[in-house]
């Protein structure tokens, strides 16, 4: 379904979570979070390390239980059930791949706790192998001898095995190396499609979630601050802390004095301009992409022009990264070879457009 | 049991020139290890493998002298394979009595390690220490405490008496032998059978129980095959030591019956026959020697290590 289709006609949630939150001690891991998990969708949860993440995603399997509040799958209360009755399976960020075991018994040890016969068993394990694009020879290796990549095959398949409903993903691909990660990413937004599963991913890495999600959501000390299509999370962050997470940003305070608006901090321009009027706030957060930034040739050539010093450049391949210095702040400019037309120590005068700011929440 | 382990000598490259290059370094090399090794292999030859082939000439010299190294005779396990001989029935005591220790005792120590490794968290180290403590004492010494609480007018009895019964007549049997070597080899079976439990990765179990397994299924599929190393090295260890125990059988057992290594200590001590007491040392020390390598073939030692 594409994601305009599910806006028009969103799925019923297969689960929902409602107020939930998970205290140790006297310490909040998870703040009060309520949300709907659509059936059939990839959600990807972002978040720093410590936002909590991996205890939220550790309730909805059932191996910690809330302290507050509910989920609900398919309308029924699950707080209390143990992970062995819920028809959810967890990708452990380890994999949890049984090392005394083949790749096939590993595969067929879901099968074989529901009792299946050997020879279905090693059909279905067989079945798997290639849904996983694993040869079948693989079927009675040792797991342990398995390189990196197939052993998150192995593992994706015997969550498969399982046929669960909601399968969820601790950060499984993070020891993979950056080039076997990303042909694994295209595989499991493949496989979520072939499936028709619904995939819940933990990352914190947000260019995994861009990939591979329907829809992300961005935790920052235990809430969740905003939840949206990739889209949305791109174009349009809700917070200061959403927009930063999001890559590199230039992000920068702005007041509101005597009716105009002026950038904290440095000389000019003298009227900061908005993408919108905003005459009742004291206060706000802007938020300029680098890829917005560029250098102009007089002021007023772009709507709103900073006097500054280039002091470092930095090549991104096909584009050339500049950092600014603009009075006591750095500004990113990300410009293609062809505008890249300044050097380390040069003035220059770097300027964007009122539309391509965001105001965030300070 | 001990294993002997040489530094490997560099392999030598096949090409003259590089060869004759190479060579002084390589010489070098494992003269280097050779001497760091030396105080090993010193100790090790002189203070186990002498006494071993002292032992082994010995039950090959005619009985009833100290003839070592200038007779050679079979007479010494003549007189032990002779139908007429009676000493084969304490070497079935002490295998009998050294492997129902090991079955006993893997079923006693198996929920206290299990405790140790998932459940007692801080207070593991306390409970350790509990069971490492009675070490401290002389074990002839913790025997005969056993023989003061078991006897007749003891602890057990006399007490029971002033209540108006009468304490079981335990002392002086079989069973009582095997209760003091079950109590003896206890901490030997539960620290390794902790080892082999605690190396069992918590998110395998997690991840069998998210699988669906129950906790019959997950204890046979994962948590036993995985913790099995250490509880091999456990049975191993007690089995090796309650096949040599002599003191419980004296004490406790009140020599009700003779296991080999009593055999052995009287054809040393009293018999003064010390060709036919090495003959049986080395009968058991084979014996032994060959269960325990079957043992060790079934171990994988590499992962005990951590190193697969």
């Amino acid at each position: 379904m594409t994601a305009a289709a599910l806006a028009q006609n969103p799925p019923k949630p297969i689960l929902q979570l409602v107020g939930v939150r998970k205290t140790f001690g006297d310490f909040a891991a998870v703040e009060r979070i309520d949300l709907d998990i659509r059936d059939g969708e990839f959600l990807t949860i972002v978040g720093p390390s410590g936002s909590g993440k991996t205890t939220l995603l550790r309730m909805l399997a059932g191996m910690e239980a809330p302290s507050d509040g509910e989920i609900s799958l398919k309308g029924i209360r699950i707080n209390d059930m143990p992970p062995s009755q819920r028809p959810t399976c967890l990708v452990f960020q380890s994999l949890a791949l049984f090392p005394h075991k083949t790749v096939g018994e590993n595969i067929e040890f879901p099968l074989k706790v529901k009792g299946v016969a050997p020879a279905a068993r090693k059909q279905r394990a067989l079945e798997l192998l290639r849904l996983v694009r694993l040869p079948e020879t693989h079927y009675g290796k040792n797991v342990m001898k398995c390189s990196g990549g197939e052993r998150q095959r192995v593992a994706l398949a015997r969550a498969l095995a399982y046929d669960p409903e909601v399968l969820f993903f601790d950060e499984p691909l993070s020891a993979l190396d950056y080039k076997l990660r990303k042909v694994m990413e295209k595989e499991l937004k493949d496989l979520h499609r072939e499936s028709g599963k619904t995939f819940i991913y933990i990352t914190h890495s947000l260019e995994e979630a861009m990939v591979m999600s329907d829809r992300i959501g961005v935790m920052q000390s235990g809430r969740l601050v905003q939840v949206g299509t990739p889209e949305e999370i791109y174009t349009r962050p809700s917070t200061k802390f959403v927009s930063e997470f999001m890559g590199e940003v230039n992000v920068f305070d702005a007041a509101h004095e005597n009716g105009v608006w002026r950038i904290d901090g440095v000389e000019g321009p003298a009227n900061l301009a908005l993408p919108t009027a905003m005459t009742s706030a004291q206060k706000a957060a802007v938020v300029v992409r680098p890829e917005f930034m560029r250098f102009v040739d007089a002021p007023g050539g772009a709507d709103n022009c900073l006097k500054g010093v280039v002091f470092n450049q930095y090549s991104l391949g096909s584009r050339i990264q500049y950092q600014v210095r603009v009075a006591e702040k750095t500004f990113l400019l990300e410009l293609s070879r062809a505008n890249a037309r300044k050097a380390e120590g040069d003035e220059a005068l770097i300027g964007w457009d009122a539309r391509d700011a965001i105001v965030v929440e300070a | 049991m001990s294993e002997l382990t040489l530094p490997h000598a560099e392999e030598r490259p096949t090409g003259t020139r590089l060869e004759a290059r190479s060579t002084p370094a390589a010489r070098k090399k494992v003269s280097r290890g050779l001497l760091s090794s030396l105080p090993v292999l010193v100790v090790l030859l002189l203070g186990f493998l002498a006494p071993l082939a002292t032992v082994a000439a010995y039950a090959f010299a005619t009985p009833r002298t100290f003839d070592v190294f200038r007779s050679f005779t079979l007479i010494n396990f003549e007189t032990i394979f002779d139908p007429a001989n009676t000493v084969w029935m304490s070497f079935a005591w002490s295998l009998g009595f050294a492997a129902a220790t090991v079955v006993v005792l893997a079923i006693v120590a198996y929920p206290i390690a299990w405790g140790l490794a998932r459940v007692f968290g801080r207070w593991a180290g306390f409970v350790s220490v509990l069971f490492v403590f009675p070490l401290f004492v002389s074990e002839n010494v913790r025997l005969y405490g056993w023989t003061l609480f078991f006897i007749k007018n003891g602890v057990l009895d006399g007490t029971l008496k002033l209540l108006g019964g009468a304490g079981p007549e335990v002392l002086y049997t079989p069973g009582i032998t095997l209760f003091g070597m079950v109590y003896v080899y206890l901490p030997f079976m539960l620290f390794p059978m902790v080892l082999g439990l605690a190396m069992v990765p918590k998110e395998l179990v997690e991840a069998a129980r998210d699988l669906g397994a129950s906790r019959l299924m997950i204890w046979r599929e994962v948590e036993l095959p995985l913790a099995m190393p250490g509880i091999m090295i456990g049975m191993l260890l007690t089995f090796v030591l309650a096949v040599g125990a002599v003191a419980e059988s004296k004490i406790l057992g009140g020599q009700s019956v003779i296991v080999a290594t009593h055999d052995i200590e009287i054809a040393f001590t009293y018999a003064q026959n010390w060709p036919l007491g090495s003959a049986l040392a080395l009968i058991l020390t084979i014996i032994v020697g060959a269960l325990s390598l079957i043992a060790l073939t079934k171990l994988d030692l590499d992962r005990i290590l951590g190193r697969r």
